[in-house]
């Protein structure tokens, strides 16, 4: 019996841990990163540098080369693993890179633009009539108290619609109900209603009571309401939701009514997530273009009333600088460079002051 | 309807112990009732109003007509020959950029919940989900200065060596304004939309189908196969509709890169024969059309919103299928258990649990990445968890 058995059990030569055998050592994919970035340096110096090349080159070459490396060493399974690793993770920086990039960009070309009297002054021509001189004038005054205007219009009307909703569908619907379900639905397809289809709708709106040439800012502020409303909407009914159900009965047992128990209770409990959605939802409208340009047009006059005529807004300056330029083709890509500039400003202070509720007004005791 | 939730069980508890039903109660109730209905009037106001405004140049003669044979819309037999070639333009830029955007946006997701170490994923995630914050006109101006260029080499090099295929013939764009500059764009702009739905879909996967997998000895790769994607396939999916229904309405980074022609032309790489989109067409025409252009543009406009509509509504009811078949599936693993074992009828339920949650999680975050606050709100819970 043994006899069958032991030729085949005879080890041939020393013993191979079995633990570690077949296995690449700990850091091989870091020494396989640094060779590749060297190689792909190296063939691009060859033939002509550039940074984007280089990194893609070196991201191929470390695939390939970390691909058969561990089918030598390990076998196929563990090659797959180590090559999918590899892509999940380049596949992480590749979209980094364009974050990057666009805010490296908004900066390097804006900040030339940007100036006290960028933001202080309206834009367009004086003329002078003793030295018979027409003098451009840059500015982004009206740009941005048309911005300020218009959201802040479209939050007004937002705001409270977007709350009360999310309060009856937490509070006072029945699950099942069918006006629940419907509406809960309906908000989740508007907010895949495209930016634009808002804009004419305001416009097709004002149009019909209004009459035609029915720019302005109130009709945009209409536009990005339909925008807002279900962002408002699906950010509070989350926040209500998270409050604990022991804080109601709590309430209702002590004889307290639901709208006290609603506006005492459970709004200051969510309060800080509430705020937090608001602001997210303000940044998210604050940068929409195309519903603001069919709704409130273009103009470069200061107009600071929403009810009549064209306002000017930050997107959309940015947006005619580079389509409509006007004869100073430099000047006006310039100032739309500034206007985004100014625009991604706006956006990151409003996402950082949602942050800062966030951690703030959070509620006590639970972190 | 009018009167929902507990005013009922208030109403037949004894007098003197019901909480007094104050006015200030039933103000609120309307309130919020009323808000609530607002939803279905705007949404029903939005189609309506497009329609009364679109009616008149959809149903006008575009051949005699004087106002229709002038200007953007000149020299089309009727409003379905104008659309047909934007609508083309539309699904085909949408398509190209899903193509790109959408398996990179999947691993991207897959790093976060799987790859990244646990301490880090939470930045990481919030880095992608900055690129929703950034205004769409800021990456339309990014796309000129930069993504043209870029892509100027690889246009080349394209249609050099693979100029045979129909998608990169004709003759080469030597500003980089072409339908592939534009869905790059394009394809940046849905990666966090579908990179968060589907981060929050992996991380539902439940714990024990995880370690089961690689307790049998599965590579992680193995793992993520078996264990991670049957599991969010319905949630992927759905994410990747609902970056469809974003590509499909963006305007501005598209009016600002491409040198559009109205015409059906799969060539990506060319200058003047770039498949124009709605929502493109609407932006660069609007300013200089009259009033019955206009209505032209809004009747093409009216399209866009059923089409990206149908979409969307797609992606919702897959992912709400996910948690109705979960149940079905209940039935059916209850009926073929042995009768008397609790803890396989225990497992069962684990397993249905977790589906239902991910199925929740869709929708929820689906949402939630409209106003970007997965970040806050996860928070948030693990806030109340501790």
């Amino acid at each position: 019996m043994s006899a069958t058995i032991s030729p085949t059990r005879q080890p041939t030569g020393p013993i191979a841990n079995s633990l570690t055998s077949g296995q690449l050592p700990r850091f091989v994919e870091w020494y396989v990163l640094a060779g590749s970035l060297a190689l792909s340096a190296v063939l691009l110096l060859l033939m002509g540098f550039n940074i984007a090349g280089w990194l893609v080159l070196a991201a191929v070459i470390y695939l390939i080369a970390l691909g058969i490396l561990s089918i030598v060493v390990e076998n196929r399974r563990k090659a797959t693993d180590r090559v999918v690793r590899g892509l999940v993770t380049v596949a992480f920086l590749l979209a980094l890179a364009p974050l990057i990039s666009t805010l490296f960009t908004v900066v390097a070309n804006g900040i030339g633009a940007v100036n006290w009297n960028f933001i202080t002054q309206t834009s367009g021509s004086t003329f002078n009539a003793d030295t018979l001189e027409v003098t451009q004038q840059v500015g982004a005054l009206q740009a941005i108290v048309g911005t300020l205007i218009i959201t802040g219009i479209a939050a007004l009307i937002s705001i409270p619609i977007g709350i009360l909703t999310a309060i009856y569908l937490v509070e006072y619907a029945k699950p099942g109900n069918w006006m629940a379900r419907t509406v809960t639905f309906l908000v989740d397809v508007m907010t895949g209603i495209p930016s634009i289809v808002a804009g004419l709708f305001a416009f097709s709106l004002f149009t019909l009571i209004v009459g035609p040439k029915a720019f302005s800012g109130f009709s945009a502020s209409v536009a990005l309401s339909v925008l807002m409303i279900p962002i408002v909407v699906r950010s509070c009914e989350e926040m209500l939701r998270l409050v604990p159900g022991d804080l109601r009965e709590a309430s209702y047992a002590l004889g307290v009514s639901k709208f006290s128990t609603i506006t005492k209770i459970v709004l200051p409990t969510a309060i800080a997530g509430i705020v937090t959605g608001i602001m997210l939802a303000i940044a998210r409208v604050i940068g929409e273009t195309a519903p603001i340009f069919m709704a409130a047009s273009f103009t470069d006059n200061f107009n600071a009333n929403p009810f009549e005529g064209p306002m000017q807004t930050l997107p959309v300056m940015a947006y005619t600088g580079y389509k409509f330029p006007g004869q100073d083709i430099a000047a006006s890509n310039d100032s739309a460079w500034g206007a985004a500039l100014l625009l991604v400003i706006l956006v990151v202070i409003l996402n950082l002051i949602a942050r800062v509720v966030a951690k703030v007004f959070a509620p006590k005791g639970s972190r | 309807m009018s009167k929902p939730g507990p005013s009922s069980p208030q109403q037949r508890a004894p007098k003197g112990m019901r909480a007094k039903a104050r006015p200030a109660d039933r103000i609120f109730l309307g309130l919020s009732t009323g808000s609530a209905a607002s939803i279905m009037v705007i949404l029903a106001g939005v189609a309506l109003f497009l329609i009364i405004q679109a009616v008149p140049a959809i149903m006008a003669d575009w051949q005699n007509n004087p106002e229709l044979n002038e200007g953007p819309t000149s020299g089309y037999a009727n409003f379905w020959t104008y659309v047909g070639p934007l609508i083309f333009g539309t699904l085909f830029a949408s398509a190209i950029a899903l193509i790109i955007g959408a398996p990179i946006a999947i691993g991207i997701a897959l790093f976060i919940s799987h790859y990244a170490p646990r301490r880090l994923a939470g930045i990481l995630g919030y880095l992608v989900d900055l690129l929703a914050a950034v205004p769409s006109i800021v990456f339309g101006l990014w796309g000129i200065i930069v993504i043209r260029p870029f892509l100027l080499p690889l246009s080349d090099w394209l249609n050099t060596y693979l100029g045979w295929i129909p998608f990169f013939g004709g003759t080469v764009s030597t500003t980089g304004s072409t339908i592939l500059a534009g869905a790059v764009v394009l394809a940046v702009m849905i990666l966090p939309i579908i990179t968060s739905i589907s981060r929050e879909i992996f991380l539902q996967t439940p714990r024990l189908h995880e370690e089961a997998a690689l307790a049998l000895g599965a590579t992680k790769w193995e793992m993520i196969k078996m264990a991670v994607f049957p599991y969010g396939r319905s949630g992927v999916i759905s994410a990747t509709l609902l970056g469809l229904g974003r590509a499909l309405g963006e305007t501005m980074a598209i009016a600002l890169i491409i040198s559009p022609a109205i015409l059906v032309s799969v060539r990506m790489l060319t200058e003047g024969e770039n498949s124009q989109t709605i929502a493109a067409n609407i932006a660069l025409n609007f300013p200089i059309a009259t009033t019955l252009q206009r209505e032209a543009l809004i009747g093409t406009g009216l399209l866009l919103f059923v089409i990206s509509l149908a979409v969307n509504m797609l992606a919702r009811i897959i992912a709400g299928r996910a948690g109705k078949s979960a149940l079905k599936k209940r039935k059916k693993m209850l009926a073929q258990l042995p009768p008397s074992d609790p803890s396989t009828v225990l497992a069962v339920d684990d397993v249905l649990a977790g589906r239902a949650t991910a199925a929740q999680a869709t929708t929820g975050a689906a949402a939630a990445i409209d106003g970007d606050e997965t970040e806050t709100s996860k928070e948030e819970r693990e806030g109340n968890d501790a």
